[in-house]
């Protein structure tokens, strides 16, 4: 398999000589389906080959529909799964080399859904305090100040510290599965789908407290979204994926301004702005997801790819660097052979 | 400009008039929609548009009839084809719902039963409204199951839910509201569980059919760009109430009040990459509908807050003839202060 190299260009404000944040070598990650006593099931690969970095301070979004293997990566990068093949590093270490506990003060989780990622039975103030517990960092009362200055950070009122999440609004919940994870200072935050299922003025509000958290803390942001809108708020770089690999990356002003790949063009026209009279954008896109556990041949996108040319059904496009960002399609093979 | 796709001097399929529904919880009772009216016509689609506990759902579930117990609607009139739905019996209302009053909601997986085939379910509406041989049911839906872009029917109709995607299980629901040819369509959320590239096709669909069966339709949703893309008409809903409510084209491009000035500015929009700005946000939380509601129920998160705003009940009024909204102040006096264009002359 070759490797996808994405080695994305330094925000601006980032200085070239800082070490990668994070950074995945080839990674993948094979399930078994429909496994028996008498059989080994069949292989699904949710991560296919994904090679992709991010320095420090950055933002990398990524996009694609649901089963594309977005959750999947996360999970392999928050060490919650075990890669089949391939690296992730944490600055510049091998995660394989580094105990899990250490590793997780580096990288922390907010997840899609407030309501279920909380404890129930457990009050704010234990929520947020139980890392800096798992951890044995500081006393008893250093903890206690901890967690009032994260929430203040945040924008939770302290007279909330008692509360139990059931007594928050989904806004609010988000704030403390925020605070819980920066209480322990980490260098990286996955954030999957962080504002999917809440309000447009409430996501406002967290997509805010999350720029702003970024800045003043330096933060790095894995941010998984289906929503371009906020991923072209949000990031830096784009890495749009298709059943397990990334068909297209590069920083987000050039992939979401001019997307290359038919399938980062379907996704941004997707996007419905609040025009009306425009009426519902013609998509350019065949219907139906593929069958992850039986992908078709060659380009795994050709069956519903309107500008496919004859060896897409057959010869699978390798990753082409192409710029500033990467592209695995074959209508762009000729670009790059020059 | 889209051409219009339905005719303004066509006779309202549905007609609601004063809509109220109270929920009687301990603490009294919840104001859950207050004074509602709006018309829907053929090939006619109206948006409620509004954020979680605004009343949306509970006034499509009213129309429906298919509020919980304790909950109890009162309205001047509720007209769909002569029947007066909020007063007619509970017999007359079954034979209406699902016959000519179509429903799709949110989830299809939680309002489909997991243990009968797509087919037991589909031919089950229309045995129930049309009675006839289970053959004249079958060929129905797999007509319509074609309809809706289903590719083999025939064998479709025999899977059970759980085999299916999310957005094949969207097309099901609808095929399953299509069966006994209903005059009006109550969609609620009907894409917020989906890709974005399926909501597209769904949509398109819905749109399509809409304009095929001559339904009207009133189409609940949280998702801004979905209500300016979809929506004749558009009934902004705060705190049970309808804040603004006029054209499309008036509530997007002139909106007046301030709730709805603010929601459209809590959009990410285009192009907002480079400049790493704040978007806009409103402040506050929704507030407390139990018990008696006085002033203006968005005053304490309004920017544009005044003594006034407490006072006595707010009634709607016109910016234009078409273009409704409940606010003490006059149009031009609305504009927040955030959304003054940076270098207006101003």
């Amino acid at each position: 398999m070759t490797a996808a190299v994405l080695s994305v260009a330094p925000a601006p404000q980032v200085s070239r000589s800082e070490p990668l944040a994070l950074e995945t070598r080839d990674l993948a990650k094979e399930f078994r389906v429909g496994r028996k006593w008498y059989s080994n099931g069949q292989p699904l690969r949710a991560v296919d080959g994904v090679s992709l970095s991010l320095r420090k301070g950055e933002v990398l979004a990524i996009v694609g529909e649901s089963g594309c293997g977005k959750t999947t990566l996360s999970r392999l990068m928050l060490g919650l799964q075990q890669p089949s093949a391939g690296e992730i590093f944490v600055g510049g270490e091998p995660l394989t080399n580094v105990d899990r506990k250490v590793f997780s003060r580096r990288v922390q989780p907010v997840f899609q859904d407030p309501y279920s990622s909380l404890n129930p039975r457990k009050t704010i103030g234990e929520i947020i305090r139980d890392p800096l517990q798992i951890h044995k960092i500081g006393t008893s009362a250093q903890q206690t100040a901890e967690v009032e200055a994260i929430m203040e950070r945040v924008g939770l009122a302290r007279r909330l510290i008692h509360s139990y999440p059931s007594q928050l609004s989904g806004g609010q919940r988000q704030r403390v599965a925020i605070a819980r994870a920066l209480v322990i200072k980490p260098e990286i935050i996955i954030c999957d789908e962080p504002t999917s299922a809440l309000d447009v003025s409430v996501q406002a509000q967290i997509l805010n407290l999350l720029q702003s958290l970024r800045e003043q803390m330096n933060l790095t942001y894995l941010f998984i979204s289906h929503d371009l809108s906020v991923v072209e708020y949000m990031a830096d770089y784009v890495a749009v994926m298709y059943l397990g690999r990334i068909v297209e990356a590069g920083p987000a002003a050039e992939v979401l301004r001019a997307p290359r790949h038919p399938y980062t063009r379907a996704l941004m026209s997707s996007i419905l702005t609040a025009d009306p009279g425009l009426g519902l954008p013609d998509l350019n896109l065949g219907r139906g997801f593929p069958d992850p556990l039986n992908p078709p041949n060659g380009c795994r996108f050709h069956p519903r790819c309107i500008e496919a040319l004859d060896k897409c059904a057959t010869v699978a496009p390798r990753p082409i660097m192409n710029g500033s960002g990467l592209i695995e399609c074959h209508l762009h093979d000729t670009a790059a052979a020059d | 400009m889209e051409h219009r796709r339905y005719n303004p001097s066509d006779a309202p399929v549905l007609t609601v008039d004063g809509m109220n529904v109270d929920i009687a919880v301990p603490s009294g009772a919840l104001h859950a929609v207050t004074d509602v009216s709006f018309t829907v016509r053929q090939r006619e689609t109206l948006c409620l548009v509004g954020e979680s506990g605004c009343g949306k759902t509970i006034t499509s579930l009213a129309l429906m009839r298919l509020l919980p117990r304790t909950a109890k609607l009162t309205a001047r009139n509720i007209n769909f084809e002569g029947h007066d739905l909020g007063k007619i019996s509970e017999r007359q209302m079954a034979r209406l719902r699902g016959n000519r009053i179509g429903m799709i909601f949110q989830d299809p997986m939680t309002s489909l039963n997991p243990v009968y085939t797509i087919g037991d379910q589909l031919e089950e509406v229309y045995l129930r409204h049309r009675g006839g041989p289970r053959s004249a049911a079958r060929k129905r839906a797999e007509y319509l199951l074609e309809k809706v872009g289903i590719i083999n029917p025939g064998q479709r109709l025999g899977q059970f839910p759980h085999q299916l995607s999310g957005g094949l299980r969207q097309r099901m629901m609808i095929a399953m509201m299509l069966m006994c040819e209903p005059k009006i369509i109550i969609a609620d959320e009907p894409t917020t569980a989906l890709d974005v590239t399926v909501q597209v096709q769904i949509l398109q669909l819905l749109r399509s059919l809409q304009d095929e069966f001559n339904m009207g339709m009133i189409l609940i949703t949280h998702n801004l760009g979905v209500v300016a893309r979809m929506a004749d008409h558009v009934a902004v809903m705060y705190a049970g109430r309808v804040v603004e409510q006029g054209s499309a084209e008036d509530v997007f491009r002139n909106p007046v009040h301030p709730y709805t000035r603010g929601l459209l500015d809590c959009m990410p929009k285009r192009g907002q990459v480079a400049a790493h700005g704040r978007l806009g946000s409103i402040p506050g939380i929704v507030p407390s509908l139990v018990g008696e509601q006085r002033g203006c129920s968005f005053r304490n998160r309004c920017v544009l807050q005044r003594a006034a705003c407490s006072e006595g009940q707010i009634d709607l009024r016109a910016a234009s003839p078409d273009h409704l909204y409940r606010c003490i102040l006059e149009p031009a006096a609305t504009v927040l202060p955030s959304t003054i264009p940076v270098g207006s002359a101003a």
